[in-house]
């Protein structure tokens, strides 16, 4: 590859954003693609969140990642660019979107035998088109004052009217908790849970409100007894100056259905069907899987790594053992509708 | 073109010839409404078309709920913007008392605060662990949540209060340009006629500026209808909760679509309101004299009372806020005052700032095109072009993603098809669209501004330039401009402050990659629940927004004639 060659694409993909003339040329000249080029992730997970990873692929591979962070409207964004997007990886925050980006025919299959080797067979699609990254359990944060080890195990348990006034949610209608709620259906069936719900409800100290963080924050002034929140909170709040009295209030909780595990959340990423440094972004993809990668996951974020070699932070693991709800992703997803359906019924946000 | 220089033709046929060219103002006035109008549509036609109905059954639950909060919350901060604004702007345009030089732009100063960050900043003052109740268990030996009351911040009452705070100014300036610009003779008739000030503040000036009064609560209602920072945060689900309910949730454009058309059917109503009693404006003033203001002295306890209603919604509605968040940015300096900082606030006011003047200028050739030949047609035309406003800002972004990328696909395959060059993205991914949804969102406040600058402007003023043989641009520059000027600055800085504080639109729709505003930046982290850690974003903005709202009040002084440039 000649060095004119070189400066005239970058030139043009600076100047023009001609992704598509990039695209034919870097079909020419696939070595030098996976060389020097480029990779550009549309993320629905905050940009600095995963920053430090990508600085590390970056050392090791000398190919660039840029990110575009969005949430709302991503999707469609992406559904609308249709072959024009620049985008090849989407970073997902939560299996919602991850399912939603395959309803919409927004993925294409990845075929590696090192990411079917990294990524578990329940965290990945069958047909190959999303891989999950890792995990986060939705869990409790009970009084250290005020509650017993043992007192509360269970999701069902949070029913118990003997909790009444004493739980802390935020808005039912949020993604964490809908999806929480639509894993009781896949357990127990919609009128079962429905009663569940109604029973969560009755036992609210507050209307539901704030975020996860803000339900700790409740217990630890004595608002409530029992939060509601995602795992990797509890490590952030740890962290942070003004925070570490809340956490330090509590004691996480993994609690479990009965009969299965733990609910967990995932988030994701799928290579986009025009992905135009395809290659590239199969070598992030496994990158993101990779020890290096899991481990940075695990010890800044706080999250449960997807590999299985790679072992949750001291830290994480040190709150208590993960046994992730044996339900398959679909599954849950199936009970989406049905779960909101149902917060509304119970007039759960009230 | 070249009829108009000629000097040979006389003054009167030179004259008519113009007129008949107005036409160009007209088909301008339809193409810049088009303009905005082209997100709405795609909003409806996504609307019509939605993947599946399912939704429905979900929605028809929580509708009612949906809708009476909405109603709640619009109905109180009419009243509270109402109460606020009106009270204040007649203290400081009729009455004397100290402080008042200050009070007069001060007021305006909420205006710069986003309303999310006035409800974070509450929340942690005013909720159980908060400093107030925590004192106030000390004081009196209160155990537990279950031993005393004390007001839910997170509740449609602390919305309300949080709403009104941040959203009176709007009302406020209104109230105030019209108190100005209304004749002391009226006034001093009512004062001749044995009215005490207080009757006369009631049964004369007040209904005299209900024209402009309507204007501002509209503008808080609508601010209202589509905020979702403040009513998320708190818990109050309105419209605009549940069209991000069925989105997230569902991932449902089409429904999410519906029931931002929903929200279209308030915002219509608003427009109503407003429209006619604009309409009646036209009888409203009876006498061109000014003079300077009478300048009511106050004494004693009413110079008090004065201070204390002018000084209250500056106290929680900009100044506890400001500290708060200056303290924590304060605390953060040196880990935040990066290069990329201030590469965000270039961005931020680059944007900002280009979207301002785009919103003016269309804005203007809407009013100027109606005042031209207004049929009714365009009429409606204009107003639908300002319903942007109350669409929320994500939904009105997926309207702008609709349209560009269709262009970009068939302008793409036309080139590509023609010249053999494969195209990428042309209008798309560029910071053309985030302008483009800047204007399409704010141009209620652009237009409005000019169209109600505009309307004071006697028709007269035309007809004289017309006779006197000057074509439609020429009058609108040496008559109107010059006259309206006060009312376009108040519109673009409007516009300005709303774009800096804007952030759905400009979340989705920037240029792909490393490109971010104050607004992203700070949400970034907000959405990470690390709020903290953007403080210093989160006050630029303020800060950002402070300026040009001071010399909006400047401009809103000079415009009472005779009185005192400055």
């Amino acid at each position: 590859m000649t060095f004119g060659l070189d400066t005239l694409r970058h030139h043009l993909t600076r100047k023009a954003g001609l992704v598509g003339l990039v695209l034919g040329m870097s079909m020419a000249m696939p070595v030098a693609q996976a060389a020097d080029g480029e990779v550009n992730i549309y993320s629905m997970r905050q940009a600095y969140l995963i920053e430090p990873i990508l600085e590390e692929f970056t050392k090791e591979t000398g190919v660039k990642v840029n990110v575009l962070f969005a949430d709302d409207g991503l999707i469609e964004r992406l559904a609308q660019e249709g072959p024009n997007s620049p985008a090849d990886i989407v970073l997902t925050s939560s299996f919602g979107n991850t399912a939603r980006l395959v309803d919409e025919g927004l993925t294409q299959p990845v075929e590696s035998d090192t990411l079917m080797a990294r990524v578990p067979e329940q965290f990945r699609a069958a047909d190959n088109s999303w891989f999950a990254l890792t995990l986060r359990a939705r869990i409790f944060y009970t009084s250290k004052e005020r509650m017993k080890e043992g007192d509360l195990v269970t999701y069902e348990g949070l029913a118990d009217p003997k909790w009444k006034g004493k739980v802390c949610t935020r808005s039912g209608t949020h993604p964490y908790n809908v999806q929480m709620i639509a894993a009781m259906i896949a357990h127990k069936g919609t009128a079962e849970t429905k009663t569940w719900l109604e029973g969560v409800k009755a036992n609210l100290a507050r209307k539901p409100q704030g975020n996860d963080r803000a339900q700790v924050k409740a217990v630890s002034e004595g608002e409530c007894d029992i939060a509601v929140g995602n795992s990797y909170y509890f490590f952030k709040m740890l962290d942070n100056d003004e925070q570490r009295g809340w956490a330090e209030a509590v004691n996480p909780v993994f609690p479990k259905f009965e009969g299965g595990g733990t609910h967990v959340n995932v988030s994701a990423m799928v290579m986009t069907p025009h992905a135009p440094n395809r290659d590239n972004a199969v070598l992030l993809m496994e990158y993101l899987t990779g020890e290096a990668a899991q481990r940075i996951y695990a010890d800044v974020n706080f999250e449960y790594p997807v590999n299985p070699n790679v072992k949750p932070s001291d830290a994480l693991a040190g709150i208590g053992d993960l046994t992730p709800d044996s339900l398959t992703l679909d599954q849950i997803a199936a009970n989406l509708r049905d779960a909101l359906q149902l917060v509304a019924e119970v007039g759960y946000n009230e | 073109m070249a009829v108009t220089t000629s000097g040979a033709t006389g003054p009167v046929t030179r004259s008519l010839m113009q007129k008949n060219r107005s036409w160009i103002w007209t088909t301008g006035a339809v193409g810049a409404a088009l303009i905005v109008i082209i997100p709405l549509a795609s909003i409806v036609w996504l609307a019509l078309f939605p993947k599946d109905e399912g939704w429905f059954d979900i929605v028809r639950t929580s509708l009612p709920t949906y809708v009476s909060n909405t109603l709640i919350l619009m109905v109180g901060v009419g009243i509270g913007t109402i109460t606020g604004g009106v009270s204040t702007a007649w203290l400081v345009t009729v009455c004397r008392f100290p402080g008042r030089r200050i009070f007069e732009w001060a007021l305006l100063l909420p205006l710069a605060v986003p309303a999310y960050l006035v409800a974070f900043v509450y929340t942690d003052i005013l909720e159980y662990g908060g400093p107030v109740q925590g004192a106030l268990r000390d004081l009196f030996g209160w155990q537990v949540k279950s031993d005393y009351w004390f007001p839910e911040i997170r509740s449609h009452g602390g919305a309300i209060i949080v709403l009104s705070l941040v959203l009176y100014p709007y009302v406020y300036m209104m109230a105030r340009a019209a108190f100005l610009q209304q004749s002391v003779c009226a006034l001093e008739a009512a004062r001749t006629l044995g009215r005490t000030p207080w009757r006369c503040f009631w049964t004369v000036a007040l209904p005299m500026a209900r024209p402009a009064l309507v204007i501002g609560v509209s503008l808080a209602m609508m601010e209202t209808l589509n905020d979702f920072g403040t009513i998320d945060f708190f818990g109050v689900h309105t419209l605009t909760a549940g069209v991000f309910e069925v989105w997230r949730v569902m991932g449902n454009t089409g429904a999410a679509a519906q029931i931002s058309l929903v929200m279209l059917l308030f915002v219509v109503g608003l427009l109503w309101l407003e429209r006619s009693s604009r309409h009646r404006q036209r009888y409203g003033q009876t006498s061109s004299k000014i003079q300077a203001l009478p300048g009511f002295e106050l004494r004693g306890w009413r110079r008090l009372a004065a201070m204390t209603v002018c000084g209250t919604p500056l106290i929680f509605g900009f100044a506890v806020p400001f500290i708060v968040l200056a303290v924590n940015a304060l605390r953060r300096l040196d880990q935040q005052l990066t290069p990329e900082y201030f590469a965000f606030t270039s961005n931020s006011l680059i944007l900002s700032g280009t979207a301002a003047v785009c919103a003016v200028v269309i804005g203007l050739f809407m009013a100027y095109g109606v005042r031209l030949s207004g049929g009714k047609p365009l009429r409606i035309l204009t107003r639908l072009a300002s319903v942007g406003y109350a669409v929320p800002g994500a939904v009105l972004a997926v309207g702008v993603i609709v349209p560009f990328t269709s262009f970009d696909a068939v302008v793409g395959r036309f080139i590509e098809q023609s010249f053999g060059v494969p195209m990428g993205p042309i209008l798309f991914g560029t910071a053309f669209a985030v302008v483009f949804a800047y204007v399409a969102r704010f141009m209620a406040i652009g237009f409005g501004a000019v169209e109600s600058a505009l309307d004071k402007v006697t028709p007269h003023m035309d007809d004289a330039a017309r006779t006197l043989g000057k074509g439609p641009l020429e009058t609108l520059r040496r008559i109107h401009l010059p006259m309206i000027r006060g009312g376009i600055l108040a519109g673009a800085i409007l516009v300005f402050v709303d774009c800096m504080k804007e952030l759905p639109a400009t979340l989705i729709l920037r240029p792909p990659f490393n490109f971010d505003t104050l607004a992203t930046f700070v949400f970034q982290y907000a959405s990470d629940e690390q709020f903290e850690q953007a403080s210093l974003g989160a006050i630029t903005i303020v800060i950002a927004g402070i300026i040009p709202v001071v010399l909006l009040s400047r401009a809103i002084r000079s415009a009472r004639p005779g009185h005192a440039n400055g």
